[in-house]
């Protein structure tokens, strides 16, 4: 089993489009939505959940007015600047400003303060017309993105064993902090999709520098090619120079919104049209990767 | 005081970076030379790439405190490794083993209070780097960059809107992309939110998930539609359901596109496009001026 | 010599677990006193940091070998620290009591 992961740094390259476009094409795969944030892929698997688990988030303190003497130790040790004083000049936790390390709580002479855990992400493992896919939804501001994206690749990668599964595919989120990170550790194969433009080239320039430090074998398709040719051309020799090999050059074509807005990935939208076609050239080169 | 404006959207590539900068050039231009922009998507920091001729003014690390445990003065009590909640701490008594992994510490201090022994104490560890620049002819643009590698983004945030300045008129953060933390960190100081959307399926999902953020925060906002003209009008129909005002629709014109591939996005803009800045630009003057209490700004 | 093995549960016949830190539990095999014991993992509903955690408790116990699927970096350097051989096995199809048959080949 040979897991991939799709990634872009830059958002809104066409991540999700690809792998979903990808998840149409391969035969024996199971799918993971990574970017738990702000996750999109279900929107065109439309999947049939048949798990639901709750994925508990950090911990959120909160002070007991009735106890609090207003001695002020808390305000003064919290170094998230959580604790304020609100209208009714009582101390108040702001929950979006908690970090959950429970030092106030442990320092509160008079026991005033307490935590509880939050219970706002779920992660759901559904049947989609492709296969299976293990995805998340995080609750808004929720911290602990990482730990999520781990927590549904390694049901995915279950699910793909017992299922004698060929590949994970992994819709990757987008930039280089620590959800990315989780969406890199441990995957067999990185595919970048690259767009033409001055900060789609400077974010993938940030990102080879964070897959090499896991050296993990990296392949890149770029979107939207001929938005700008010159640009593109940049990406090829930064891309050369890198060692990465370019699977791909799709054009900018309106059917890939089309195809969104009627909920179908490019594939099933129109068969026959030259970025159908491109990708499923893009499939072939990396499945000949694996055996290799 | 400066009125704060947080341009975020929960999808990535709507036009966050495209819009914060438009509205710093057109309001430094326009309306008052005192104006900052602060680029909080410190993983991917952009705005600065549309200003080549910026000047740099400072460069500075960022440092993240990490704690360190002195063999010598532990006792291998263990009451640290109890009151860390990230288990960043291992402290191992029959073998004499205490250490603090940074990438697990979240910098609280607990263990720090937590030791009786005075054998924890911090030192700085580099994060990222926070840069300042001046723009010709107006304008400062502040940005984080975070260090390759590093998993301390929201932190880093932080640091980077204490680059505030007090004696400008606007303040605009540009947003990473999501819903999660860095974003709330981002739009926390900001008196009003402009959220970026397209009118496409995913823009939409992430869209209605930024809203309910912004909600439960409790701030007022504005929606921007960009690439008007693609995708369905479902966005539409979502806004005017939920009451939310529609601040502008910037249409998708492939041309554009292009230029601001190559990142000169100032000059040649279509006509129906800069008209469209100019209006919103004016009712974020109006929304500034009912919070300032005066109206002395105009374009 | 005192090695362990993660597994999903408290017998010989249990399966062999392939997570480290979040495994269910630990089979003891210590080569004086015969029979293996099990332990059961405190550390696998924790947000964070399971595998350090796991780690320390293979250096409390005094182990030599671990076996297991795969191994976190930050757990990895910990081992490595106290020279803890790191075995990795990529099947949990096999029993536990399969496994030892093995080592003690």
């Amino acid at each position: 089993m040979k897991e991939i992961t799709i990634l872009s740094g830059k958002g809104g390259t066409g991540k999700t489009s690809i792998t979903a476009a990808l998840a149409s094409i391969a035969r024996d795969a199971v799918f993971c939505d990574n970017d738990v944030d702000a996750a999109d892929l279900h929107l065109i698997l439309s999947p049939t959940v048949r798990e639901e688990h709750v994925f508990s988030g950090g911990w959120t303190a909160s002070i007991d007015v009735t106890s609090c003497i207003d001695c002020g130790i808390c305000t003064d040790h919290c170094r998230f600047d959580a604790i304020h004083r609100n209208s009714f000049n009582n101390l108040e936790i702001n929950p979006f400003k908690c970090e959950g390390c429970r030092l106030c709580e442990r320092i509160c002479p008079v026991q005033a303060i307490s935590s509880v855990r939050s219970n706002n992400n779920s992660w759901f493992v559904s049947d989609t017309r492709f296969g299976t896919l293990v995805h998340a939804k995080m609750g808004p501001g929720e911290e602990n993105s990482g730990k999520l994206v781990s927590e549904v690749r390694k049901r995915a990668r279950e699910l793909a064993k017992e299922y004698n599964a060929s590949y994970v595919i992994n819709d990757g989120p987008p930039g280089i902090g620590c959800a990315a990170i989780s969406s890199l550790s441990g995957t067999g194969m990185v595919l970048m999709v690259i767009e033409p433009s001055v900060s789609g080239l400077h974010d993938s320039r940030r990102l080879v520098e964070l897959i090499d430090t896991f050296s993990i074998p990296t392949f890149a398709l770029i979107n939207k090619y001929d938005i700008h040719p010159e640009i593109s051309e940049e990406i090829k020799l930064f891309l050369k120079e890198k060692s990465i090999p370019l699977l791909g050059e799709i054009p900018f074509d309106k059917s890939m919104v089309e195809a969104m807005v009627e909920g179908k990935t490019i594939v099933e939208f129109d068969d026959k049209l030259e970025i159908s076609t491109i990708l499923k050239a893009v499939w072939k080169k990396l499945e000949d990767f694996n055996v290799l | 005081m400066p009125f704060k404006i947080a341009v975020a959207s929960g999808k990535g590539g709507t036009g966050k970076t495209t819009i914060a900068i438009n509205l710093f050039h057109n309001i430094s231009k326009e309306v008052t030379p005192k104006i900052q922009l602060i680029d909080c998507d410190v993983e991917e920091p952009n705005d600065i790439l549309f200003f080549p001729d910026a000047k740099l003014n400072s460069a500075q690390p960022a440092t993240q405190s990490i704690p360190t445990i002195d063999n010598s003065k532990c006792t291998y009590c263990r009451k640290c490794v109890e009151w860390c909640e990230f288990n960043a701490i291992v402290v191992i008594p029959p073998v004499g083993f205490a250490e603090i992994n940074s990438s697990l510490c979240h910098s609280c201090g607990a263990c720090i209070v937590a030791c009786e022994y005075g054998a924890i104490s911090e030192k700085p560890e580099e994060i990222g780097t926070i840069k300042q620049y001046s723009i010709d002819p107006h304008g400062i643009i502040s940005e984080g960059r975070l260090k390759i590698g590093s998993a301390m983004q929201t932190l880093l945030i932080k640091q980077v809107k204490q680059q505030a300045l007090d004696d400008v008129d606007f303040i605009i953060f540009d947003a990473p992309p999501g819903t999660s933390c860095p974003v709330v960190e981002t739009v926390a100081d900001a008196d009003y939110i402009i959220l970026v959307t397209e009118p496409t399926p995913f823009g939409l999902y992430d869209l209605k998930l930024t809203v309910e953020l912004v909600r439960d925060i409790g701030k007022p906002l504005g929606v921007i539609i960009n690439k008007a003209g693609l995708g369905d009008h479902k966005v539409h129909d979502y806004l005017s359901e939920e009451h939310i005002e529609i601040l502008g629709e910037i249409p998708y014109r492939r041309e554009y596109a292009a230029q601001y591939a190559k990142g000169d996005i100032f000059e040649k803009i279509p006509g129906e496009i800069k008209a469209q800045y100019k209006s919103i630009i004016q009712k974020l003057l109006v929304r500034s001026t009912s919070y300032e209490g005066d109206n002395h700004f105009k374009w | 010599m005192k090695t362990v093995i993660t597994c999903k549960g408290n017998n010989q016949k249990a399966h062999f677990d392939l997570r480290f830190g979040r495994a269910g539990w630990f089979c003891l095999i210590d080569d004086e006193s015969g029979d293996p014991t099990f332990i059961e993992n405190d550390q696998v509903e924790v947000t964070g940091g399971a595998g350090v955690k796991t780690a320390e408790k293979m250096v409390e116990l005094g182990v030599q070998k671990v076996i297991s699927g795969h191994f976190g970096p930050k757990a990895k350097d910990l081992l490595d620290k106290f020279n803890i051989q790191m075995v990795m096995i990529d099947d949990d199809d096999q029993s536990i009591s399969k496994i030892i048959a093995r080592l003690n080949k």
